[in-house]
């Protein structure tokens, strides 16, 4: 197997290079899958025979918890990669994550609890779905604040690693332990791998409405890692042209 | 190999009894948290027996977390962590000779001291073994966990908070299984359940996490 490619991806210049050309291509997905997923959940899809038109929420609500769980995935993957292969750019791709992904957690949070009060009678209760989503979001805070606690950027990024690859051995357990503790919230509505319990025309723009947040993930992943990029190599002859005519052209 | 670690364990045992006080003050700090629940929820014995379980376990975690902020600072500072790195031993090894050392003094006398406060909360005595049994396979691994986080900031100037910061969330099932171990005893059902689990989360944590501990250790020496 060839594995240039692989040693490609440790060349800051050459990624800021690829993903110029990736950028567009995402963000443009994003905005077409979001939008057109959007008004088809939320205006055209037919309301529930128990919930009527509060369970639309479902729309933003299963895939930002879908992204908010991947996303730690990805951090540990980060941070192996990061730790075995001494690549650079994985360690700009934990550190940049990391924010998204508590962000898409803290959003998974407000549209349950949102949705919570019309069909459970309250915004929040500890039950074991929603309590693993705030555990979810500590751990992401803890590695955000370790990243800023540590000075040097090369240790930061190793440590953050280490404890994205101990917290995702973990999360089984806690999943596991605190659903074991007390459940209340209904299965996973969405799977790939089952036939959908839902019908086609509600399952469809969940679908879509899916693949648009991780299409907006990754556009804006890769905005944040090439901005992250820039400002490391902006010593280098390549990245301080490329500085030039991004002012250039404001 | 295995005189390391009894050498090391030996050093770690004369080094702490050298400062009795860091032995103590964790267990002065558990009965602290325990006697502040009756004053804040009210001295009733019925609503403090049903709390027990919980109150025991969270003020357990928390002193155990505590205990374990400076477990390498001296080691960082005056240069024998980097020593350890650069041993031709196996630093999980010597680390988990070090933890070992740590669980056996503070560890243990914190099991030790739970029944006493457990029974002034009004737990019946009929639950003490359950309590000790969930304590003693509950606690390595929480000094273990707590390590890693301890290893990772140990370069640290200002870390005190960030520790339990890291550290808390991943104490969860463990803060789980212990509890509902000794709620299940209260209520006068097997626990054998929860006690499995947890052994088989202390056999987890032993076999792994001195690998993630070693790992912390040499980034924050390389700093």
């Amino acid at each position: 197997m060839n594995w240039t490619w692989f040693h490609k991806l440790g060349s800051p210049k050459w990624f800021y290079e690829i993903s110029g050309r990736w950028l567009p291509w995402f963000a443009v997905a994003a905005a077409l899958l979001l939008g057109v997923g959007l008004v088809w959940g939320l205006a055209f899809a037919p309301p529930d025979y128990q919930q009527g038109n509060s369970f639309r929420i479902i729309y933003i609500h299963v895939p930002v918890a879908f992204l908010a769980q991947s996303c730690y995935v990805l951090l540990a993957v980060a941070g192996l990669v990061g730790l075995v292969w001494r690549m650079k750019l994985a360690d700009i791709a934990l550190q940049c994550a990391a924010p998204i992904g508590a962000w898409m957690t803290f959003i998974a949070l407000v549209t349950g609890a949102i949705w919570g009060k019309p069909t459970w009678g309250t915004w929040w209760i500890w039950d074991a779905r929603l309590t693993s989503m705030l555990i979810l979001l500590f751990l992401y805070f803890g590695i955000i604040a370790l990243g800023q606690a540590i000075a040097n950027r090369d240790s930061a990024a190793k440590a953050c690693a280490v404890l994205a690859i101990v917290g995702v051995v973990n999360i089984p357990i806690i999943k596991y332990s605190v659903e074991w503790w007390n459940s209340l919230h209904q299965p996973a509505t969405f799977t790939l791998t089952e036939k959908p319990a839902m019908p086609m025309e509600m399952w469809l723009p969940m679908l879509v409405m899916v693949l648009g947040i991780y299409c907006f993930f990754a556009a804006v992943l890769l905005l944040r890692m090439r901005l992250e990029v820039l400002r490391r190599e902006a010593r280098s002859s390549w990245a301080k042209s490329e500085i030039k005519a991004l002012v250039g052209a404001a | 190999m295995s005189s390391v670690f009894a050498l090391l364990l030996a050093r770690e045992s004369r080094l702490l009894f050298r400062r009795p006080a860091e032995l103590v003050n964790p267990l002065v700090f558990f009965a602290i948290v325990i006697a502040l629940f009756p004053l804040a929820v009210g001295p009733e014995s019925q609503l403090l027996q049903t709390l027990s379980p919980g109150l025991i376990w969270v003020a357990a975690l928390l002193a155990v977390l505590l205990s374990l902020d400076g477990l390498f600072r001296s080691d960082f500072e005056d240069g024998s962590l980097e020593q350890w790195v650069v041993a031709p031993q196996p630093l999980p090894l010597l680390v988990l000779a070090k933890v070992l050392a740590h669980w056996l003094f503070s560890g243990l006398a914190l099991v030790l001291l739970a029944p006493l406060l457990a029974l002034m909360l009004g737990l019946p005595a009929r639950c003490l073994p359950v309590l000790l049994l969930s304590l003693l396979l509950g606690t390595p691994i929480l000094s273990l966990l707590g390590a890693v986080g301890a290893a990772l900031i140990v370069g640290l100037k200002r870390g005190g908070l960030l520790l339990p910061l890291l550290i808390l969330p991943l104490y969860i099932p463990v803060l789980i299984l212990g509890s509902g171990a000794l709620q299940a005893a209260l209520q006068g059902l097997p626990a054998t359940g929860h006690l499995l689990w947890l052994a088989s989360l202390a056999m987890l944590a032993v076999t792994l996490l001195p690998f993630a501990i070693a790992a912390g250790l040499s980034i924050s020496v390389g700093e």
